[in-house]
């Protein structure tokens, strides 16, 4: 059968794809037009069956999604890819250096002999905290994760890493500077900071773990989440997406052991950012799942 | 594109919203036109720019603080307008109003300070009798043409303007410290009000272009008729 590619902005006509039968899939619909096209590769490549329709997924058959011969299907060029996978440490890499760089006070930022002037013991904590943080992130990017899907956008590379170095320079210079303050109420702000800290990285390992093995590797095949047998995990309770919940409330109590603005700042930017995103997976899980667990919320229990 | 964006969403707001939108238009353009008045007679008065802000001080500080309104007339949904543009522009002005030239009294005499104020106000005597005939649904072509065409020279008048305010500004600043926090505090955060004012004037750079490009669109879609919009 024949389907013809429609240009989803200009409406101009592309091509027609002839070698298609009803149980071709929108990934083969994807290979043949990149052999027309060797600029376009698979994952550049967005078929619509409106034109300002959402994606295709790419097992759909024509079939299935009722286009018959002499239909058309929309393209959209997604522009440039990059996988996640780089982007990711990319993106976490940056910050443990930019930190760890601050944090030794160089004279061309903080003044000569800055470096001499004595540090308090929150201030190691704090380049503790957030080297464990990242390279955390680094390790389950490398070792845990599993993505779902292949690549992005290649300008989310610069979006997502001037977003991560940036708030890292923001954070580590105030926290790493000489006339830094430490907090109002001494040991006992900075110890409870600290343990609150790691019990929530503790946390967003254990969904990052369950996560994992929700899923096992090569399929495609989606489950609702569940508490194991790790307490942490009992958040899936309360909220769809607990690894964003233990991942603000890990911000949240290392803004509370180094008592600086520029971290709660980025605690409130990361809790926005990672709020949409719950919202996005908890609306998908509803509609995915008949029987999905009424009381639970997007990211944090019982309001949001 | 914006034009027919604003045809299909031809709003239907209830009758008391509209009447409070034309008596907000009709107000903010009665008053955007006594500042045009006391400018205009200083002017003859004087034959100088010097002492304008005192002439028009007050009303300038009550009609341009008012249009913060149009963000919430945005936000709650009875005007068509993007949140964030709307913002944007009122929260430009705004600041330079309260955060230079009222916070920063030397550069209240200034040439920039008239010239900045000479371009708001016809461009907004005209943009709120825009808006007011509008919603009663009849716009003289006049009043549309005015409103597409005047920005031509007076956005970059304004532009230049608001710029030699800003710069003006910058040595009182630092002179005097104003809004800026500095370490040792105990929020472990600085400002330093200087660099904010001049990172506002570099934001200028990339937005002026393209706002005014974006204008100038418009106007071919709006003045210049179906002959630009359907090329192919």
């Amino acid at each position: 059968m024949e389907v013809s590619v429609v240009h989803a902005r200009s409406g101009k006509t592309l091509t027609t794809l002839s070698a298609l039968s009803p149980s071709s899939t929108v990934a083969d619909v994807k290979r043949i037009y990149h052999q027309r096209n060797a600029k376009y590769y698979p994952d550049r490549q967005s078929f619509r069956s409106e034109p300002k329709g959402r994606s295709l997924k790419d097992d759909a058959t024509l079939q299935s999604l009722n286009i018959k011969n002499g239909d058309k299907l929309y393209f959209k060029d997604l522009g440039p890819q990059i996988g996640w996978k780089t982007v990711f440490l990319a993106e976490y890499a940056g910050p443990l250096f930019v930190y760890l760089l601050l944090y030794t006070r160089p004279a061309c930022i903080y003044g000569a002999g800055a470096v001499d002037k004595p540090r308090q013991q929150v201030v190691y904590l704090a380049a503790a905290c957030w080297s464990l943080h990242y390279m955390k992130r680094l390790l389950e990017t490398q070792f845990v994760h599993r993505f779902s899907h292949g690549t992005m956008p290649i300008m989310n590379l610069f979006k997502n890493c001037s977003y991560y170095w940036g708030f890292a320079g923001f954070v580590a210079y105030y926290v790493n500077h000489p006339l830094y303050t430490s907090p109002a109420f001494g040991d006992i702000q900075v110890y409870a900071g600290l343990i609150g800290f790691l019990l929530n990285e503790y946390g967003n390992f254990s969904i990052h773990l369950t996560l994992r093995n929700l899923r096992p590797e090569g399929s495609k095949e989606r489950k609702i989440p569940y508490p194991t047998g790790d307490p942490m995990t009992l958040m899936f309770n309360f909220v769809s997406c607990p690894n964003y919940t233990y991942e603000v409330g890990a911000w949240a109590c290392f803004t509370l052991m180094t008592q600086c603005v520029p971290a709660a700042l980025f605690t409130l930017a990361g809790f926005y950012q990672m709020a949409v995103w719950a919202k996005g997976k908890h609306r998908n899980y509803k509609r995915e799942f008949s029987n999905y667990p009424r009381q639970r919320k997007c990211i944090i229990p019982f309001v949001l | 594109m914006a034009a027919e964006e604003q045809g299909e969403k031809k709003r239907k707001i209830s009758p008391t919203a509209t009447a409070y939108l034309v008596l907000y238009n009709v107000v903010l353009c009665a008053g955007w036109t006594s500042i045009g008045i006391v400018m205009v007679k200083h002017y003859l008065e004087t034959k100088t720019y010097h002492g304008m802000y005192e002439a028009f001080e007050m009303p300038l500080k009550v009609f341009q603080t008012a249009a913060v309104l149009e963000i919430v007339h945005a936000i709650i949904g009875i005007v068509p307008s993007s949140v964030v543009l709307t913002a944007f522009q009122v929260f430009s002005r705004v600041f330079l109003l309260w955060g230079i030239i009222y916070s920063v009294p030397e550069v209240q005499d200034n040439i920039g300070v008239t010239m900045s104020v000479a371009a708001w106000t016809p461009t907004e005597m005209i943009r709120y009798a825009f808006y007011t005939f509008g919603l009663m649904n009849r716009l003289p072509y006049l009043i549309t043409w005015c409103r597409y065409t005047f920005f031509i020279v007076l956005y970059p008048l304004g532009v230049m303007g608001e710029m030699s305010t800003f710069y003006a500004s910058l040595p009182y600043i630092k002179e005097s410290d104003i809004y800026t926090i500095t370490l040792p505090n105990d929020y472990n955060i600085s400002f330093n009000y200087s660099y904010f004012v001049i990172f506002i004037m570099v934001m200028y750079i990339p937005v002026f272009p393209r706002l005014y490009s974006h204008m100038i669109r418009q106007r071919k879609k709006i003045i210049g008729g179906q002959v630009v919009s359907k090329r192919d």
